[in-house]
């Protein structure tokens, strides 16, 4: 599915990761844990192409294909979509116009033709059940005015939507309330299947609770420094980050 | 000679003519306005209110006027489809030029309502003397600017529209301006519209250019409405790039009533929209908007002064400008309080994006309070796309071009809210769409002002 190569970024000038690497095969739930700044969302930024980022070395093969320098429409059309950890908000773009474009953009992608419009609300209708999101909100501007925890739902919404090979979810669970975090997990959940695959990245042991990863790694300092099974999770809830710290600072 | 020289030359060796092709209130002003016309000339960067546009050098080149009121042989009402609103055809006049257009009545028209009149200028200040006569040149006496003068001085004809006290216009009327002609041509049409107490109307106006010629038009509108009337005023210009379009547009507002007027700018060459707001009467609102998408060379100023001489009354101003390329957009906005005027209201914002280098915007916002009990404030932005919004989009899969544009759709959303008439909103949306994509100049001999393409 997903193997990074020795990937160094920068942005502004200053490099954020060092040489990271990483393989996610099909059907695997990575969770990607780590200290505030350590770069885990410069790593999902870079992973779909956000152009404010500068990759100076390293590779990043999705499917067989080497993405670095792929436009982020064109890396979303190959099945990589990001939950972000800030959804912004749209004042003037219409939920449904942006969801319509980017479907049929998708489509486009692939050689098919446009969604007909009733096919299309039916799509949204059906989707729109992963995550219980509510009507009024589908009819509004994007993100405009949604609380914290209905910008997330509205996060894994898009991901129902789009159907994506490989999801990165940035912090998908911060800000949001136990039965938000379970919605939200439901919603992860059901899109899971044997060929998709999920990068999770959380500070918390407890969204891993629902959504159970097959390998945990700690990023700090823009490199993964451990890489275990779920039972690091654990460990890292019960004794925090300064044991890694001082291993890796220690060195 | 100066560039007013050959005006002022023109107008001592043709005032009779003039007059004679003209009537009544027309010409019992215009003598003056002359006078006030020689000594001010036309406004230049020197002056204040012109910083940004050099007027007096676009009526430098040698263009015609038709001063004898020659006929051209255009009947619009056999493509009028092509002029109008797609959905609302049923009443739409046309001035060609700066004559109003009466050879031939629209053929299928809807009934107007008792009392309504809409005529030729000229018509009126015959016909409804006493009415034209009481508003015509009122609403304007005030201006300093040459231009409007050059208008009053020359003006023979243009459209009148009276809606008597308490009837309400069921549908809105349109009104194109149609400049044609056999050489390149200034304009000077006027309009004169009353809205009198009670009474409701709207007014698409809407400017179309032929395409192989140049052309002036210097239109000067006056409107008067009553107290607690409804009048809604839509600019609309969708012209070509060497076209230079100057529209005086003065407002006289009585208690209570309700006004919005909204200019659209899709395509131009040189345009400058002045519009002038006074209120009479407390309680009455003004909702001031405008959108301009420019690209090339467009270049389009705007100026408004809405001044509050009474207290109570509420003015909205928004406009929003879209910069491409290299062209130049230019706001201008007062709003003044006079000293008596307590509990006004007041909001005047100008949002920019400028998604070139090339292109300049010159804003230049303006309160000037002597009351104290008001609220008011001003702002004025000049910016980019965001890119972390630009992002969002792309990552979901849609185009670089596409995310643009629908975010540019999105900064001028606000001001298309503010279009009240239902197909006329859709029909500014597919022109804005159109004018994103690089469409808007289609080759498609069916197009026109507001209708835009149809295949
Ligand atoms: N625009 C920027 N310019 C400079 N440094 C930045 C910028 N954005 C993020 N950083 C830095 O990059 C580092 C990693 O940030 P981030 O990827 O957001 O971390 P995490 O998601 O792990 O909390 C931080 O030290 C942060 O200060
Ligand atoms: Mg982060």
């Amino acid at each position: 599915m997903l193997e990074i190569k020795n990937l160094h970024a920068n942005i502004n000038g200053k490099e954020i990761l060092k040489g990271i690497n990483l393989t996610v095969k099909d059907g695997e739930v990575h969770a990607i844990m780590g200290p505030n700044g350590s770069g885990k969302s410069t790593l999902s930024s870079v992973i779909t192409g956000n152009p404010a980022y500068e990759i100076t070395e390293g590779e990043i093969i999705f499917n067989g294909k080497n993405i670095v320098g792929m436009s982020p429409e064109d890396i979303s059309r190959e099945g990589v979509f990001l939950s972000f950890q800030y959804p912004v908000e749209i004042p003037g773009v219409s939920m449904v116009n942006f969801m319509r474009t980017a479907i049929n953009e998708h489509r486009k992608y692939k050689g098919l033709d446009p969604l007909p419009a009733s096919e299309f609300l039916k799509l949204m209708r059906e989707k729109k059940e992963y995550v219980e999101l509510d009507n009024k909100l589908a009819n509004r501007s994007v993100n405009e005015g949604f609380s914290g925890g209905e910008k997330k739902r509205n996060e894994i919404f898009q991901m129902a939507m789009l159907e994506p090979k490989l999801s990165i979810l940035d912090e998908t669970d911060s800000g949001l309330d136990i039965d938000a975090l379970r919605i939200v997990a439901n919603g992860v959940n059901k899109l899971k299947s044997k060929d998709n695959s999920t990068i999770m990245i959380t500070h918390y042991q407890r969204l891993l609770d629902y959504i159970v990863p097959d390998i945990v790694h700690v990023l700090y300092k823009g490199k993964i420094v451990k890489t275990a099974g779920k039972e690091l999770a654990l460990e890292l809830e019960e004794k925090g980050y300064d044991w890694i710290k001082k291993e890796v600072d220690g060195e | 000679m100066s560039i007013e020289g050959q005006y002022i030359d023109i107008y001592k060796q043709y005032s009779g003519a003039i007059k004679k092709n003209s009537a009544g209130a027309l010409n019992d002003v215009r003598d003056a306005a002359f006078e006030r016309f020689s000594k001010r000339g036309f406004p230049t960067k020197k002056d204040e209110e012109y910083l940004y546009t050099n007027l007096a050098e676009s009526f430098a080149p040698d263009f015609g006027m038709n001063i004898n009121a020659v006929d051209f042989n255009v009947n619009p009402y056999e493509n009028a489809h092509r002029y109008g609103v797609p959905g609302i055809n049923n009443r739409i006049y046309f001035i060609i030029n700066d004559q109003f257009y009466d050879k031939e009545e629209q053929p299928k028209a809807a009934e107007l309502p008792e009392g309504v009149i809409i005529c030729s200028l000229k018509k009126a200040a015959v016909e409804h003397k006493d009415i034209v006569d009481k508003y015509y040149g009122k609403a304007s006496k005030d201006s300093k600017d040459g231009s409007v003068d050059f208008n009053t001085a020359f003006s023979e004809d243009g459209f009148f529209m009276y809606v008597p006290k308490g009837v309400r216009m069921p549908y809105p009327i349109q009104l194109t301006c149609l400049m044609t002609s056999g050489a390149d041509q200034l304009a000077t049409g006027r309009s004169l519209i009353i809205i009198e107490d009670d009474a409701e109307a709207k007014l698409v106006d809407s400017i179309f250019a032929q395409k192989e010629l140049k052309f002036l038009a210097n239109r000067v509108t006056e409107i008067f409405v009553g107290k607690r009337a409804k009048y809604e005023h839509y600019k609309v210009e969708n012209t070509k790039r060497d076209m230079t379009n100057l529209n005086h547009v003065f407002i006289e507002l009585e208690e209570g009533c309700n006004v919005l007027v909204n200019e659209l700018t899709l395509l131009n060459g040189l345009t400058r929209n002045n519009v002038e707001v006074n209120f009479r009467g407390k309680d009455a609102n003004l909702d001031l908007c405008g959108m301009a998408l420019c690209d090339g060379e467009q270049h389009l100023d705007t100026n408004t002064i809405v001044n509050h001489w009474v207290g109570g009354c509420t003015t909205n101003e928004l406009y929003k400008y879209v910069m491409n390329d290299k062209s130049t957009g230019c706001f201008s906005g007062t709003i003044m309080v006079a000293q008596d005027a307590q509990k006004t209201k007041g909001i005047q914002t100008n949002k920019s994006i400028c998604l070139s280098k090339d292109a300049r915007m010159y804003t230049r916002p303006h309160l000037e309070i002597y009351a104290d009990d008001v609220i008011c404030n001003h702002g004025a932005t000049v910016g980019q796309l965001n890119n972390d919004e630009v992002f969002y989009l792309r990552s979901r899969g849609i185009p670089e071009s596409v995310a643009k544009m629908l975010l540019m759709f999105a900064f001028v959303s606000d001001v298309e809210e503010k279009i009240l008439i239902p197909e006329l909103k859709d029909a500014v949306r597919m022109m804005v769409e159109k004018k994103f994509k690089g469409e808007v100049e289609s080759t498609c001999k069916g197009c026109s002002s507001i209708s835009a393409c149809h295949s």
